[in-house]
């Protein structure tokens, strides 16, 4: 009795002291093998999603979107697919984009998608999109964007004068957009452009975030400031899904609800060895 | 043991992408991109000269990249040909630009101690515009905004009938859920900013109803915390379909 005790006590031990490497390897392998596989997996679109799909299926064609590009390389997993899903939408309807961005590295991730997309649909840079590039000033950006967009943004992220783009004749300033999307990774981003252009231009505004940011946005889903949203890398899937194009989002899933159910396991596990232990020890 | 393990997963790769065909394709950007995700990854195992040459290759066209980017995207078109402009034409409006030029050279007095005191009129410019602007915001845009939303009625109208004409065990679970939505964000709303009182005593009737805040605040952190586990798993499922992908070629 007394020997298997120690024995269970060294192991309840030795698993309370397993090496964290240990563990990066079996996520490591929980993200990597259902990519390798090519495994798939079917989901439902939430109400927020459908929410954007529906919002931008409304707008007619020719109509013009202004789509912030308000993220960096780091949060490039989560929302450049969205990105590719949104524009996809986008030129499909044969709506006008403009693209900007608050973080100065949204730009070149911004137009490798058009670079991308543009050739596929048949779209033209200054008559089907443009690129206006990233300008500082946050929040400042925004109001003076809505007041003035030649003032604001006088060239375009290649140095062409905003007159020179068959596209943007008569689009003077947000007044003349017909709906904001805001792809954001944080500070400046979609929370800023409720605050500041929203309520205050009565203008329709939708967008993705990171994970992360997801559960701060959802109350302005239910004030009906957004009429949707994408968040993290299951929004894009979603997204990518109602558009029947399938890409990094849709590879993802099956490995992201791969290595979810193992921190689960990880968590239920090292529970059940802290109760045994704290047992022990009251003994 | 590890370690062995994990150069062999990566030999392991490319033994088998370069058998394929499929390595030589990768451009020579999509191997420095490889190598550098690499080597930060090899932080996982523990600090080492590698992740330093990544992090500090990083920081360093970062720096590099943000000057470029600010110079010819916002100081030449916004500020330098409009004022250069104005010069010629003698635009009063556009002399205007004086004054922002000139509060942006003073920033750099910061160098100088003996007149670092002058950057203090472009900061106290840019701090009060700032905050004028995110009051605005904040006020307009979100207090007002979500207070206005969360003035519902109890019962939602239509979810009771929606509970009534509920048919399988699934449509009434999310019946439910309706019927539950607005006395949930009531209740919660009312208890977490009783948790938030602290002019009195947490006792009796207000009390409970702080614990009961608690309750939802720890609700929100869990979903908070989980959302912030799928973000990262994201970022690692990202850099693993460049390495599979561009770089290797295994999958497509």
């Amino acid at each position: 009795m007394e020997e298997r005790g120690t024995e269970r006590r060294s192991l309840l031990t030795r698993l309370s002291l397993i090496d964290r490497r240990i563990l990066f390897l079996i996520i490591f392998a929980c993200a990597a093998i259902p990519l390798l596989i090519g495994a798939s997996l079917k989901m439902s679109v939430t109400a927020p999603v459908k929410g954007l799909y529906d919002a931008i299926d409304a707008l007619e064609a020719g109509s013009c979107v202004w789509l912030a590009a308000d993220y960096d390389p780091g949060s490039k997993p989560e929302l450049s697919p969205m990105n590719y899903a949104l524009v996809e939408h986008l030129f499909r309807k044969n709506i006008k984009v403009i693209s900007a961005s608050l973080w100065a590295p949204g730009p070149p991730l911004a137009q490798t998608v058009f670079d991308e997309m543009a050739p596929v649909h048949g779209k033209h840079y200054g008559v089907d999109y443009v690129n206006l590039g990233f300008k500082e000033g946050r929040e400042a950006v925004m109001v003076s964007v809505a007041e003035d967009l030649r003032r604001t943004f006088p060239e375009d992220y290649a140095g062409t004068p905003l007159d020179s783009i068959p596209m943007l004749k008569g689009i003077s300033s947000l007044k003349d957009i017909d709906m904001i999307i805001c792809v954001s990774a944080g500070y400046p981003g979609i929370k800023e452009w409720i605050q500041q252009i929203a309520t205050r231009y009565d203008t329709v505004i939708g967008g993705g975030v990171t994970a992360v940011s997801g559960p701060e946005m959802y109350p302005y889903i239910q004030s009906g400031q957004l009429v949707g949203l994408l968040s993290g890398m299951k929004g894009a899937a979603e997204y990518e899904q109602l558009v029947g194009r399938p890409g990094l989002g849709t590879a993802g899933m099956v490995a992201q609800s791969s290595v979810h159910v193992m921190v689960v396991i990880f968590i239920i596990f090292a529970n059940i060895v802290y109760f045994l232990e704290k047992r022990r020890a009251r003994r | 043991m590890t370690k062995y393990i994990l150069i062999g997963v990566v030999i392991a790769l490319m033994v088998f992408a370069v058998a394929s065909g499929r390595l030589g394709a990768a451009s020579f950007g999509t191997w420095i991109g490889a190598l550098l995700t690499l080597s930060i990854f090899s932080f996982l195992y523990k600090d080492n000269p590698l992740y330093k040459l990544a992090e500090h290759i990083f920081i360093g066209i970062s720096a590099g990249y943000f000057v470029a980017l600010e110079y010819w995207n916002v100081f030449v078109p916004n500020l330098w040909n409009p004022l250069l402009a104005s010069f010629r034409t003698v635009s009063p409006s556009g002399l205007m630009l004086i004054v922002p030029f000139v509060l942006g050279l003073l920033l750099f007095t910061r160098f100088l101690p003996k007149a670092a005191w002058l950057s203090r009129w472009s900061m106290a410019a840019m701090i009060g515009s700032y905050a004028g602007l995110a009051i605005i915001g904040a006020l307009q845009g979100d207090l007002l905004a979500q207070i206005r939303a969360n003035m519902m009625p109890l019962i939602s109208p239509g979810s009771p009938g929606g509970l009534k004409s509920a048919a399988g065990a699934s449509a009434l679970f999310f019946a439910t859920l309706e019927v539950l939505r607005n006395p949930l964000i009531v209740i919660g709303l009312l208890v977490t900013l009783v948790y938030f009182f602290f002019s009195r005593e947490h006792k009796g009737s207000l009390g409970a109803a702080s614990r009961v805040g608690v309750w939802f605040l720890m609700i929100s952190f869990g979903a908070s915390f989980g959302y912030t586990v799928m973000s990262r798993v994201s970022l690692l499922i990202g850099r693993l379909h460049f390495l599979l992908s561009d770089w290797l070629g295994i999958i497509h």
